[in-house]
């Protein structure tokens, strides 16, 4: 079961051409610069952009080919827009309801008390949109779409709008929509964080057309995309708290290469290393530093064995390496100094030396 | 009573006919001032000019070509004469059409700016909700354009209200029958009845001032920062 797409939308000075699959399940990402073409796909998604030629297949529903146009308000989409855009003289029960009541009886799966409960919007319910903050306008807006019980959501940079601490309030939602509800997300983005957070598969736009899709964690460490060259890249790996040392304030995390030693940053992080949660790490790539001896004294704790794969030179004072941590492609930064030093280069084996590591979201198993 | 019997059948003429030609000006004038506010056809800008002309036309030039087109010897004249009815100069219901031609813009023109104030946000919203397109129009679009549809019921009505030259050519001053306020109080000048006159002109100014008193409160309490 897959989304399967294709766009050719041409608007003179713009031009959206795509052909690409999605996964049918977990989050996949949309994610590109401004100006890249990430709504205009959404939109086409949602039947509110006319592409033609276009072909749209969602699991066994086709909903667009060369005979065949089926209009937005007969496709199982949940649409969430970059603002709220609630309607104004209805209340947010009636907000909610508005889709749901739309909806064949024996296709809402999805009940009002369950949004309501998982968006947490109990105490608003007979409040109007102008009598909310951003953010609850927000989560209305999610819930309402929600409440469709549709075949795939479709979030447009649903935090854009947020000020930073609306997203944090808003973010915890999103990692359980799709582990309670089960339905699949297409999820716009310019941010890089959001994406590393809540997303399983991405695809990369540039101007228009595809740069690369795959999964996330493989994405942000490839060396091919201009992601990994810039100064700021981090990249991301997945484990399970599998340890932890209340002595020390530490919890360890096993991951395909071997076992992270994560402190604690804030009071949530302690709760998000459970013993058992399966966890995202987030590391700069200029956290990472080479040595070519396991060296054991060292104030670092995450030290593993990786081997060298790709090295760029970035300026003339710096490089990129991608390196395999076990079977994961990862990053670092260095000087072009140290590299020369160490004597890098392709196919070589090496001790990576992590600074820190950030925990990025985590979840029950 | 301050008004005599004649007055009052003027008055009662002139709020009927208001309140019939605005109740029509709002099942045309909805969907047209919905295609303008939606379309992206090329030639809007003449229909837009053709809607506008009873704004800037002297009502005696409308009412002379209404004249012409409703008489005996019009289009619409012969048009009714031909299905056994009689022609439309000199009746109530002449004078009902020749009121929906004056006062469309007052009703179409609200209703536009209403409607494209909107934007395609809210009705894109309502098709990712099931809606189809005529349902988003009745739940969305009126329901957020309500302001407009007020301004558009009470600029309409009281424009109808305060017609006289187009009533007067078409309408031929007919007591009891096409004979409205404002002519009414027309004749009682000319007759030098400033006493009648001035009965029958307050009543028009309080009903005046008292509709505007209902858009102006009401649209402020529609601004939903103020519910």
């Amino acid at each position: 079961m897959s989304i399967e797409a294709r766009f050719h939308i041409d608007r003179g000075d713009f031009c959206l051409d795509v052909d690409t699959r999605f996964p049918r399940r977990g989050v996949s990402a949309v994610f590109g610069p401004s100006g890249s073409g990430k709504t205009t796909f959404l939109r086409a998604i949602a039947g509110l952009e006319k592409s033609d030629p276009g072909y749209l297949k969602v699991g066994d529903a086709l909903w667009q080919d060369e005979t065949q146009f089926i209009a937005p308000h007969r496709r199982a989409i949940g649409y969430v827009f970059q603002e709220p855009s609630l309607f104004d003289h209805l209340d947010v029960r009636r907000n909610i309801e508005y889709g749901r009541k739309r909806v064949a009886e024996d296709q809402r799966k999805v009940s009002v008390d369950d949004v309501v409960d998982l968006l947490g919007l109990g105490d608003l319910r007979r409040r109007f949109p102008h009598q909310l903050s951003g953010g609850e306008q927000q989560r209305v807006a999610i819930a309402r779409a929600l409440a469709t019980s549709p075949a795939v959501m479709l979030m447009d940079e649903p935090l854009a709008s947020l000020d930073e601490a609306r997203k944090h309030e808003i973010l915890p939602y999103f990692q359980s929509l799709h582990q309670e509800l089960n339905i699949p997300m297409l999820y716009v983005s310019h941010s890089k964080d959001e994406v590393m957070r809540l997303a399983d598969h991405m695809v990369v736009l540039h101007q228009g057309r595809i740069q690369a899709t795959g999964n996330v964690a493989d994405v942000f460490a490839r060396m091919d995309l201009p992601l990994a060259h810039e100064p700021d890249a981090k990249w991301m790996i997945e484990g399970v708290v599998a340890d932890q040392d209340a002595e020390f304030g530490l919890s360890y995390v096993d991951f395909s290469g071997g076992r992270f030693a994560v402190t604690h940053h804030d009071p949530a992080d302690h709760q998000r290393l459970d013993l058992g949660n399966s966890v995202r790490l987030l590391i700069r790539a200029s956290d990472v530093s080479i040595t070519h001896t396991h060296a054991a004294d060292t104030s670092i704790l995450n030290v593993f064995p990786a081997t060298v794969e790709e090295i760029t030179q970035e300026g003339n004072a710096h490089v990129t390496i991608g390196l395999l941590l076990g079977s994961n492609p990862i990053l670092g930064k260095i000087t072009r100094k140290s590299a020369a030093t160490l004597g890098l280069t392709p196919g070589m084996d090496v001790f990576i030396q992590i600074k820190s590591v950030a925990v990025l979201s985590s979840s029950k198993r | 009573m301050i008004l005599n019997a004649h007055d009052l059948t003027a008055l009662a003429i002139s709020v009927k006919l208001a309140a019939i030609t605005v109740l029509l000006l709002l099942l045309i004038g909805t969907p047209l001032a919905w295609w303008l506010a939606r379309t992206r056809c090329r030639f809007k800008f003449l229909l837009e000019a053709v809607f506008a002309l009873p704004l800037v036309l002297p009502p005696t030039v409308l009412g002379f070509y209404l004249l012409m087109v409703l008489g005996p010897q019009g289009a619409m004249g012969k048009a009714t004469e031909a299905i056994g009815g009689q022609p439309l100069a000199f009746t109530f219901s002449g004078l009902v059409i020749g009121s929906m031609v004056y006062s469309l813009p007052f009703v179409v023109q609200p209703l536009q700016s209403a409607f494209s104030a909107l934007g395609s946000r809210p009705l894109e919203v309502a098709a990712t909700l099931r809606a189809s397109p005529i349902d988003r129009f009745l739940t969305v679009g009126v329901p957020l354009a309500r302001s407009g549809f007020l301004t558009a019921t009470v600029l309409g009505f009281a424009h109808t209200l305060g017609e006289f030259g187009v009533v007067l050519m078409i309408g031929g001053n007919i007591p009891g029958r096409t004979q409205v306020a404002s002519i009414a109080i027309y004749d009682h000048v000319e007759s030098l009845q400033y006493t009648q006159a001035h009965m029958l002109a307050g009543v028009m100014l309080l009903l005046s001032f008292l509709m505007l008193i209902v858009v102006y409160a009401a649209n402020g309490r529609f601004n939903p920062g103020n519910l």
